[in-house]
């Protein structure tokens, strides 16, 4: 396999556009299909779909407690239902109904996080959702899902339909490119896509992070280190046989995400690691515990180094501990 | 089976009974509300809902959901009655690992939701109910809420939904018996007007004597109140409705009979049946 990065190209749509397609690709022929929203058709992408399908999407208002629940109660009823939320707030406000209306009750509501991480960068930590993999791994009977490009986004939209559990799937609003020319190594929940290859280090990254994972390891390349890197899309459950395997096979680990370093990828990883003997280098890359500074979600990640050049020397630093 | 007037009434008294008893067994138990909301899961089973354990896999069966998941002693010992599961298995009430716990969980037949933290059954019986009107299926929601999660603001969410997309299908009813853990719905929060509230947020509402079985009878089966409203049943109740030193005090919220105190309340139960 290998990776397309042509001198920072972005050759892909925001991953939110390609979800809000493929959803009305698959509902035109399921009439099954619903999207609930909280005045957030606009944000989510799904004006066309609210045009095409009026009779399959649930306007709520802005009220996401009662967004869940109302899904929670669709779903329990049989209608294949996507509960269409800003991340921040769907997965904050309305956690409990979460927990019990959704995953306690095991209603199979797909819960879309839009606009996740700091996709709403400027607009302050009230819209940033950098606690929603740490809150919802703590929750038993939840699939949670990060897609790093459109590729992912398509493949995990199909895949939600089919599943029929509860589902949580976070993604932004920044054009992605194709990670991978090899859209033939496959899309599963639960299994990373190894998306280059090499034995130096492992970086595991999710979500809008494992694009500047990808560039920090074609730059390492460049001196002669060479990092597997990893789309690391699901969170939960995570792909332990792959990352144990990867712990065996390269020289150390980094794990990155637009996400708190508290609870999140990261500290799935080194929960594993640590209980199955791993003693080489080990980091979590993340945004640290404090309220973020604010701008692009460019800007930000570049501020906390995930970035290409971030990342590629928090490699050369690890590999020198 | 169509019961008598007189054999509903009975039968009220006889799922009180069976509230104390495994009250009593397991040590612990929502006791006043459970005795307050009995008479309206008798008649929502007995005489209104179309749901039994030979349909409840049915896309088409009504639907109950019990908003005041703490009061569930009231609820199985009613599914009991109706045959979803052997009596002999309220024995395990709240014993370890017994599907028989403090709160409705799907574990237990015919319980439709696992409920338990307030403000939650109106918001899936709003979703539930809009299924039906979208898939153009006749069944209906039922919920039973507290009155003391009114405060809750996932209710008055789901309120706006419910009027917003019509759903005459939806009907909820409020165990109004006053009372919750700290003292009255007064003095911890004001809710009153409950109809006017309602009324305002676009319900067609109805006030019953919840303890009264005939007048439950009849206003649950005038459901839907006005055609495109949902249905708000606001049932004043007496909070350990049926046994003398139980009856308005809020020690018995979740109160547990001593001995003595459970061989009383038998008697005043047995009384009442004498002179149903």
């Amino acid at each position: 396999m290998g990776a397309v990065i042509e001198n920072n190209t972005i050759n892909g749509k925001p991953n939110q556009d390609v979800f809000s397609a493929a959803l009305l690709e698959l509902a035109e022929k399921d009439r099954n299909i619903v999207v609930v929203t909280s005045d957030s058709r606009g944000s989510g992408k799904l004006v066309a779909y609210g045009q095409k399908l009026p009779e399959q999407i649930v306007e709520i208002g802005i009220a996401e407690q009662n967004l869940v629940g109302v899904a929670a109660g669709l779903a329990s009823a049989g209608k294949k239902t996507f509960a269409v939320s800003p991340a921040c707030f769907l997965t904050a406000r309305a956690l409990e109904q979460i927990k019990n209306d959704v995953c306690y009750s095991d209603n199979p509501v797909r819960l879309i996080g839009i606009s996740a991480g700091v996709s709403y960068g400027a607009l302050g930590s009230t819209h940033h959702s950098l606690h929603d993999f740490a809150v919802l791994r703590a929750i038993n009977n939840i699939t949670i899902v990060a897609p790093a490009d459109n590729f992912e986004t398509t493949e995990a939209v199909k895949l939600a339909v089919k599943l029929d559990k509860p589902l949580y799937l976070r993604f932004g609003k920044k054009a992605m490119p194709l990670l991978t020319d090899d859209e033939h190594n496959g899309f599963e929940f639960g299994k990373g896509r190894v998306i280059k290859n090499g034995n130096d280090i492992t970086i595991i990254a999710t979500g809008e992070t494992v694009y500047p994972a990808l560039q920090g390891a074609e730059k390492l390349a460049q001196q002669g280190i060479n990092a597997t890197v990893v789309s690391m899309h699901t969170i939960k459950p995570l792909d332990a046989e792959l990352i144990l395997q990867l712990a065996k096979d390269t020289g150390a680990i980094l794990t990155v995400e637009e996400h708190s370093v508290n609870g999140g990828l990261g500290e799935a990883c080194a929960s594993l690691l640590l209980q199955n003997n791993y003693n080489k280098p080990f980091k979590i890359m993340g945004i640290p515990d404090e309220y973020t500074v604010t701008g692009s979600q460019t800007e930000i990640f570049d501020h906390y180094g995930l970035s290409a050049d971030g990342i590629a020397q928090a490699v050369l630093n690890l590999l020198q501990t | 089976m169509v019961m008598t007037d007189k054999q509903l009434a009975e039968r009220s008294i006889t799922y009180r009974k069976k509230i104390l008893k495994y009250i009593v067994g397991a040590k612990a138990g929502h006791t006043g509300g459970s005795l307050s909301c009995i008479d309206i899961l008798n008649v929502l089973y007995n005489e209104v809902l179309n749901v039994g354990p030979q349909n409840f896999t049915s896309p088409n069966r009504d639907r109950y959901i019990q908003s005041k998941g703490h009061c569930v002693e009231a609820l199985y010992v009613v599914l009991a009655d109706k045959g979803f599961f052997p009596e002999s298995d309220l024995e395990t009430l709240c014993k370890y690992k017994s599907h028989y716990i403090g709160h409705p969980t799907k574990k237990v037949h015919g319980v439709e939701q696992n409920t338990g933290a307030l403000g939650h059954g109106l918001p899936i019986a709003a979703g539930t109910a809009l299924a039906a009107k979208m898939d153009k299926k006749n069944y209906r929601v039922f919920t039973l809420l507290g009155d003391g999660e009114l405060p809750e603001g996932s209710n008055w969410e789901a309120a706006l939904t419910a009027a917003h997309y019509k759903l005459d299908n939806l009907c909820a009813i409020i165990d109004n018996n006053k009372l919750q853990i700290t003292g009255t719905n007064a003095e911890v929060c004001n809710t009153d007007p409950i109809d006017a509230k309602f009324e305002s947020f676009g319900w067609a509402v109805r006030h019953v004597d919840g303890n009264d079985v005939n007048a439950l009878k009849e206003v649950l089966n005038t459901v839907p109140f006005e055609k495109g409203k949902p249905s708000l049943v606001i049932a004043h109740t007496i909070k350990g409705k049926g046994v003398s030193f139980m009856e308005n005090s809020v020690k018995w919220h979740h109160g547990v009979p001593d001995k003595h105190q459970y061989e009383t309340a038998i008697a005043e139960l047995d009384m009442e049946m004498a002179n149903v």
